[in-house]
């Protein structure tokens, strides 16, 4: 007897708010942050886990929001891009510092990298140049310009940048 | 890139995910961290009916420490592991190893039973499984525990000795008593947390003279299994581990390997860098102790 693939209440706590939504179990995390909520600021790429474009705050952890099925975040708590700045309208110093340093071009994998470092940060408060390019090892910049983004953690983490 | 549709449940107990896996056998998988069924999934490469949650289950989360060995729950977090600072000291091949897996997101959420089950061929943590000679705690409704050692567990790229219906439920790894313990782990893929192309690993102790004692290792992604060599480590015993030494026992291990050819590249460069790396890691392994011990 093969169970039926019936949909499923979650209720995940998106930047601060309960949300609730009834999904298939197949929906990724992702897809229920972009589709579900609108929440279109964490970005899909591979959807296999290669690329870090997905990147979201999981219970205050970096993780692929393309690995990790909508049912299995039920009752956690997730923060995307949208909720790391202080105040609507408002950046948080990182996001700033990304700015000043144009540490983005397209903008694809910026979210991502928004996360990894973000969360980098949380923990070494001022990291060195290897221990950032470690933090974004797992997050691809379409562009190529990993140099500018090292440069931007270096900013908001109040360290010397040569280039900047 | 969906995943096809499945049922899923989210089992409040252990009894509960063995008992939903002896009803409905091969159509249900067990899923904790997902870091490597789910993109298997997304893929089609996987299509179970159903997943079983055991993300949850307090029981299988954490790390005990007895007289001789480390018992780590098969759902423990990668990122747990490698930030363990008893565990550096009990089992140091462990986080040497896991300093290679993926990166730190794909750590975050993935654990330690979750790799060894999945079994690729060129994962890290099945190759210092094997290497360590850790024992794998499978359990089943009907048929209670089982205990396999992970020499015995590794069948072929991604096809282990666990049964449909049995979930892996902790392993143990060996804890090396005495001073002079050093491992080293190396690898080369196409970039730093991709699968190896190769990859050797190895723990060794010392006497205060250098000489070693007892020694351990295998090399990774060069076979279908992690390949692990315990009458080439006998040869080590009672020697200081030379780069001579290191060499010729490099290239014998590497001779045995059966590696395949992809895109990334052919077998005989594979055959080239399980020499090459095997003996980087006995030397740094081996001058290790000698050099605290001076």
């Amino acid at each position: 007897m093969t169970p039926k693939p019936e949909p499923i209440t979650v209720e995940i706590i998106v930047n601060g708010t309960p949300r609730r939504a009834v999904v298939e179990p197949r929906t990724t995390l992702v897809d229920f942050l972009r589709d579900h909520l609108g929440l279109t600021g964490t970005h899909v790429g591979c959807e296999h886990g290669i690329c870090g474009a997905c990147s979201v705050l999981l219970e205050g952890e970096a993780v692929r929001a393309c690995c990790l099925f909508a049912v299995q975040a039920d009752g956690l708590s997730v923060t995307t891009v949208e909720g790391l700045a202080p105040a609507r309208g408002a950046l948080s110093r990182l996001q700033d510092a990304f700015c000043e340093a144009h540490a983005l071009q397209c903008g694809y994998c910026t979210p991502g990298m928004l996360i990894a470092c973000h969360d980098l940060l949380s923990r070494n408060p001022r990291p060195s140049e290897a221990e950032i390019r470690e933090a974004i090892a797992g997050n691809l910049c379409r562009c190529t310009g990993y140099q500018q983004i090292v440069e931007a953690v270096m900013l908001a983490s109040g360290q010397e940048v040569a280039h900047v | 890139m969906k995943a096809a549709p499945f049922a899923y449940r989210r089992a409040e107990s252990l009894e509960e995910a063995l008992d939903l896996l002896a009803t409905h056998g091969a159509e249900a998988k067990l899923i904790a961290g997902g870091q490597s069924l789910v993109p298997m999934m997304a893929m089609r490469l996987a299509r179970p009916a159903l997943l079983v949650d055991i993300n949850r289950l307090p029981g299988l989360k954490g790390v005990a420490f007895g007289p001789q060995r480390a018992v780590i729950g098969a759902t423990t977090r990668q990122r747990d592991l490698e930030l363990d600072a008893a565990l550096q000291r009990a089992v140091p091949l462990l986080p040497a190893a896991l300093a290679w897996v993926g990166h730190v997101q794909t750590r975050n959420r993935g654990t330690l039973g979750g790799s060894l089950a999945h079994a690729d061929p060129s994962a890290e943590l099945p190759l210092a499984a094997a290497v360590l000679d850790a024992t794998l705690v499978l359990r089943s409704r009907d048929g209670g525990e089982r205990r396999l050692p992970a020499r015995e567990f590794f069948l072929a790229p991604m096809v282990t000795a666990a049964r449909e219906q049995e979930c892996l439920t902790a392993i143990e790894w060996p804890i090396w008593d005495g001073p002079g313990v050093a491992c080293a782990f190396e690898e080369v893929a196409i970039r730093h947390g991709d699968f190896a192309i190769a990859s050797a690993a190895c723990q060794i102790q010392c006497d205060a003279e250098g000489r070693c004692r007892r020694a351990a290792f295998g090399l990774g992604g060069v076979a279908g299994t992690p390949l692990v060599f315990p009458d080439l480590a006998r040869q080590l015993i009672g020697r200081h581990i030379t780069d001579a030494l290191a060499r010729e026992v490099a290239q014998a291990a590497a001779a045995r390997t059966e590696p395949g050819s992809d895109t990334h590249a052919d077998a005989e460069y594979r055959r080239h860098l399980a020499a090459v790396l095997l003996r980087r890691a006995l030397l740094r392994a081996g001058a290790a102790p000698a050099r605290a011990a001076a």
